[in-house]
């Protein structure tokens, strides 16, 4: 339990140092955002009214104090580029609100399409005593893991959409038009990014149940007599799950980055593409937000998989 | 090493061959392509690949084949100089932290682990927004991106070896600190890494590569295989082989990069 409350302690600490590095770095920006919004020819009066209304005249401190304390409050500002109407400028809540559900649902999918395909995949290999099978799911994982998620989606699309038809490229369903057809669309894109991560959770598990199946505890039930299934299901698997879960809660991470950039070659809404739009256009107060957003999920996540590590393994907390 | 070791190890072989082909093309790229890469012919726009146009041509009726070697010169020259950048820093803060320790120890640490969660390519578009674009933004921000990785091995090989009995040895025959850090501790880090060093590579290339094709790296004029790619992916349909010639030379690099630095591994093993 203490354990606990000290890790969630370092969270809150971290989740503050990345608001305050996000929110300064984009504060040391050459350039000069009221101009950029209002244009070169603006009377210098509406910039100025611009500035006073963006809160740019106050000192850093405690514009920082007023958006931290914002965030918190739930309230996460403006962005400088999209308008909500002619005079308001678009929240950025109301702008992220219905592009993170594609984002999360992509991650998902992706995250259980790995767990699915990746386990069964270790087991059989670890499994196997066919020198053709093994040197044919290591050649394939070994290439599997060279090619970046962009290219796979850029090959998913090829052979699934354009030659075999399964789906329409860029025919992407809103979720709250028919969840059925979005989750189908996001299959492929799902896969995309899935595959490289399959390719290496199936290896180190294939190589920490190898390592495992030389234990003596494994040697002990063979002569107590257990099956070669029952060894294997009952006693080895457990035991060689345990890194591979750590390993999952590590590539956490990568499966969101991977999933941001396959939004782009599929075409989907979600926040990946408002990020690269909003970072090519120099929207900051929207930059800042998904940072702190995706930090969040990311460390939210490893706190989990933390805690949930202790769970499953009592021995490491004894220590 | 026995030469029939070198010929059995296969990673080793079909990684250097891969590796190889890819450096050959990249440089001499640098000098001399068959055709213009930038040089346009409306005659020949999307041909099929052929014994003239190796890869085909693109929608501006370009060479994809002097493309592509272009793309990998500039592609393999930023992977190198990210690592470069990023394993010197990595050495000079790792060996910093992990022999003296203190207070530059625990900020680096702290700054280390925080950015050990947050995706790397993010992280690397983060920096551009604020860098802005362009050739040498990228690797600067690929460069600082990459530096945490090599600080956490060489720091923990740092304190590994900081009292092993030859640096004691050292100390008490008066060496000084710098040489002590540098002359007799760095030369048995190079072992640990080494292997980082190539692992960086191949993720300079894949993060580089993911920067271009969305449109946040390298920018025109400049040839870059995922800027390439992102252009092909319009015309999947009619010109497939645009797109799978740009891809494709990412994972050649990739694939032998990767397989050399596991044959490397393995000789060293056996």
């Amino acid at each position: 339990m203490k354990y606990v409350v000290k890790k969630f302690i370092t969270l809150i600490m971290t989740l503050f140092l990345v608001s305050v590095a996000a929110f300064l770095a984009f504060q040391i920006i050459p350039g000069d955002v009221v101009t950029s919004i209002v244009g070169m020819e603006a009377p210098p009066e509406r910039a100025e009214q611009l500035r006073e209304e963006l809160g740019l005249n106050d000192p850093p401190l405690v514009r920082y104090v007023k958006w931290a304390s914002g965030v918190i409050r739930g309230d996460f500002g403006r962005s400088y580029r999209y308008a909500k109407n002619m005079n308001e400028m678009m929240p950025v809540k109301e702008l992220i609100g219905d592009k993170l559900p594609v984002t999360l649902w992509l991650a998902a999918l992706s995250f259980v399409l790995i767990v699915l395909v990746s386990i069964p995949l270790g087991v059989v290999w670890a499994r196997a005593g066919n020198r053709y099978l093994d040197a044919a799911l290591n050649c394939l994982t070994q290439i599997s893991m060279a090619v970046p998620s962009f290219f796979l989606g850029v090959l998913v699309t090829y052979l699934f959409g354009i030659i075999l038809k399964l789906f329409a490229p860029g025919g992407y369903v809103s979720y709250r038009d028919d969840f059925g057809k979005f989750i189908g669309y996001l299959l492929f894109p799902a896969l995309s990014v899935a595959i490289p991560k399959i390719a290496m959770t199936a290896r180190f598990l294939r190589n920490s149940l190898l390592t495992e199946m030389q234990s003596d505890y494994v040697r002990t039930a063979y002569s107590k007599g257990c099956t070669k299934r029952r060894v294997m299901y009952g006693h080895v698997l457990r035991n060689a799950l345990m890194p591979v879960v750590t390993f999952l809660g590590m590539i956490i991470a990568e499966i969101v980055a991977g999933s941001i950039v396959v939004e782009q070659v599929f075409g989907l809404p979600g926040i990946g593409r408002l990020l690269i739009s909003s970072i090519n256009t120099r929207d900051f107060p929207v930059v800042e937000i998904l940072i702190l957003y995706i930090t969040f999920v990311v460390i939210v996540v490893y706190f989990l998989v933390d805690i949930l590590y202790r769970v499953i393994d009592p021995r490491i907390s004894e220590k | 090493m026995r030469r029939s070791d070198i010929l059995k190890n296969k990673y080793l072989l079909i990684g250097l061959f891969m590796t190889g082909l890819g450096l050959l093309l990249g440089i001499v790229g640098l000098f001399w392509t068959p055709y213009d890469p930038a040089g346009m012919s409306a005659a020949e726009r999307f041909a099929a690949p052929s014994l003239h146009h190796l890869f085909g041509t693109d929608n501006f009726g370009r060479d994809i084949f002097s493309r592509v070697m272009k793309g990998l010169s500039v592609t393999i020259l930023i992977g190198m100089l990210v690592v470069l950048f990023s394993s010197v820093m990595g050495i000079l803060l790792g060996a910093l932290t992990g022999y003296f320790g203190g207070i530059l120890d625990e900020i680096v640490m702290r700054i280390t682990d925080a950015l050990n969660g947050f995706p790397s390519i993010l992280l690397a578009l983060v920096l551009i927004s604020i860098f802005g674009n362009g050739r040498q933004n990228v690797i600067l921000a690929l460069g600082l991106v990459f530096i945490p990785s090599y600080v956490r091995i060489v720091r923990s090989e740092f304190i590994r070896l900081r009292d092993a009995d030859f640096i004691r040895r050292a100390r008490l025959m008066g060496v000084g600190k710098l040489r002590i850090l540098f002359v007799h501790i760095l030369p048995n880090v190079f072992s640990v890494f080494w292997v980082s060093v190539m692992i960086g590579f191949n993720n300079a290339i894949l993060a580089e590569s993911g920067m271009s094709y969305l449109g946040i790296g390298v920018q025109p004029p400049d040839a870059s295989l995922g800027k390439m790619l992102s252009d092909a992916q319009g015309y999947l349909q009619g010109a497939p082989w645009y797109a799978l010639s740009a891809g494709l030379a990412i994972v050649w690099v990739v694939l032998g990069f990767a397989l050399l630095s596991e044959g490397i591994q393995r000789m060293n093993k056996a």
